[in-house]
């Protein structure tokens, strides 16, 4: 049996991901994936799928979708989206069934930039490096969503439909950790300060490569440009006129603009879900802490994934 | 060659063996990048060469920065230049490209000459970036060393030779460039194929030819 979705309106940037493509980065390709990768693990969990199946990441220019054939059951989960199902307003994060019909609409809400959909079934779409997950500047994987477009899944399945508690962890994170450089000898004492005491804030200059932030000018100290080297998501790379970029998921796997600090890996799925004018603030930890924040908090989201599974299959999710 | 060690957030560590560009210093990168795959420390996640520094990503379940300085520094005391094995590749080019008239009037050559001089090169893949399958080749000739163009031109096509600075490339998806268009290939770098689905190792060596 096999359901099926037509896209009826995809603003830019909705797109098919996965648990992303690690480990080629010696080939020029990033990771890809999520944004807030830890939206599409919860909405995967509350339908019993592993973690990292194939969904779909809805950007801030929404979608809206019709159940051409059905039933089929979602998870939503992410930024705090306004989602509709026949006009009628639901939860923002929830397991819902769609039959044939049925509209299902997502559109920025109260919070958040990204949001993830899962699908209980397999989605049928096409894979690059074993990965659905779609590399925004190239258009390999499994692609962005344009309407019209009709989506297979293979084998749906029906999960009953209830809220997914929305964790503090997972809101918009204003408060980010980092570690600072490689480069930050490159910078003077004054600019390092006003990396760690300023506030900063995002801008409308943000995609699935990156964000540009606005702030105190973090100009280093010359204007050398450095040999290009790997870079990592959560890299705080300035340009010569000093204007900050924190490198995300399809950044660029190498470079030669000086990176001033680096933001936790953790930290960069709530960073994704700030929105333009949206505050932040650095602060600096030393890399023995990062690891144990890092520990602390997979341990935090495993605990919550189980959870979820758990619920599930005790009949109240 | 003592590398500095820079931590990197809460997963890598940044092997830096110099700050400014060294033929000396990417063999070590090399050489490392070697022997960690044969000798992969636990929660190794990768590896990414760079002109003069190694990126060494780690799960940190598993592992720290302190464990990963310290396998680091045991493999470099016994690193030696035979423990990478390049392949040579011979590419095929035709000398076509939009800005080859421009690129001979810049270096005071005559087309034919710049396809000449570029094919007389001994060419190593220095590292990938940009974009996937973005292979940087050092070794281009003195004499067709320019500075790139003041703006890039968009929607240059796969399997565009373009050369800048000391560096060719040979581009693999349509997007912008802002270096010198000399010539086009069919040598697939992104290939496609799963078993192999890049064509060039970090590290191997290419040869250009013209194609008849």
């Amino acid at each position: 049996m096999t359901a099926r979705l037509e896209i009826l309106q995809a603003g830019p940037h909705v797109t098919f991901q996965d648990a992303g493509r690690p480990r080629l980065m010696r080939f020029g390709v990033p990771a890809s994936g999520p944004m807030d990768r830890k939206a599409l693990a919860i909405a995967n969990a509350a339908l019993g799928n592993p973690p990292g199946q194939t969904g779909v990441e809805v950007s801030p220019g929404g979608v809206t979708v019709l159940c051409r054939a059905g039933p089929v059951s979602l998870a939503i989960a992410g930024g705090g989206f306004v989602v509709a199902r026949n006009g009628r307003p639901l939860a923002s994060w929830l397991t819902l069934t769609l039959h044939k019909d049925d509209r299902l609409t997502l559109r920025p809400g109260p919070w958040g930039s990204w949001c993830c959909i899962a699908i209980s079934g397999h989605i049928q779409c096409r894979t690059w490096l074993k990965s659905a997950s779609t590399h925004g500047s190239s258009g390999l994987g499994g692609g962005a969503l344009t309407s019209g477009q009709i989506i297979e899944i293979v084998t749906p399945r029906i999960v009953p439909e209830a809220p997914i508690p929305c964790p503090v962890w997972a809101r918009p994170r204003h408060r980010l950790h980092v570690t600072l450089g490689p480069q930050d000898s490159l910078f003077a004492p004054e600019t390092m300060h006003s990396l760690l005491s300023a506030p900063f804030r995002m801008t409308a200059a943000f995609d699935r490569m990156g964000l540009r932030l606005s702030g105190p000018s973090l100009a280093p100290q010359a204007a050398l440009g450095i040999p290009s080297q790997a870079i990592t998501r959560g890299a705080i790379q300035v340009a010569g006129d000093g204007v900050p970029t924190i490198l995300m998921a399809d950044h660029q796997t190498t470079g030669g603009y000086p990176k001033i600090a680096t933001v936790l890996d953790d930290d960069t799925d709530g960073l994704a879900q700030l929105r333009p004018g949206d505050g932040m603030i650095f602060t600096a930890i030393a890399p023995a802490q990062a690891v144990i924040l890092a520990r602390q908090r997979h341990a935090a989201l495993q605990r919550f994934l189980h959870h979820l599974a758990m619920r599930r299959s005790q009949g109240s999710l | 060659m003592t590398p500095h060690f820079h931590p990197v957030a809460d997963r890598a560590v940044l092997v830096e063996f110099a700050t400014a560009l060294d033929p000396a210093a990417h063999r070590t990168v090399l050489g490392l990048d070697a022997a960690l795959a044969a000798q992969p420390f636990p929660g190794f996640v990768e590896s990414v060469p760079a002109f003069v520094t190694l990126l060494v990503a780690f799960d940190p379940l598993i592992s720290d920065h302190d464990a990963v300085e310290q396998h680091l520094t045991m493999l470099l005391s016994a690193i030696t230049e035979t423990d990478f094995t390049p392949r040579t590749h011979d590419i095929p080019v035709i000398y076509d490209g939009a800005d080859l008239d421009q690129v001979a009037d810049l270096t005071g050559l005559t087309p034919q000459q710049v396809a000449v001089q570029h094919q007389a090169g001994r060419y190593q893949v220095a590292m990938y970036g940009f974009a996937p399958g973005y292979a940087y080749l050092s070794g281009l000739p003195q004499a067709l060393h320019l500075d790139r163009k003041p703006a890039p031109v968009r929607n240059v096509p796969a399997g565009t030779v373009i050369i800048a600075g000391g560096m060719c490339l040979i581009t693999t998806l349509t997007m912008p460039t802002g270096w010198w268009r000399i010539g086009s290939t069919q040598a697939k770098i992104l290939t496609r194929d799963p078993a192999q689905p890049f064509a060039f190792a970090v590290g191997d060596h290419l040869r250009f030819r013209a194609s008849p």
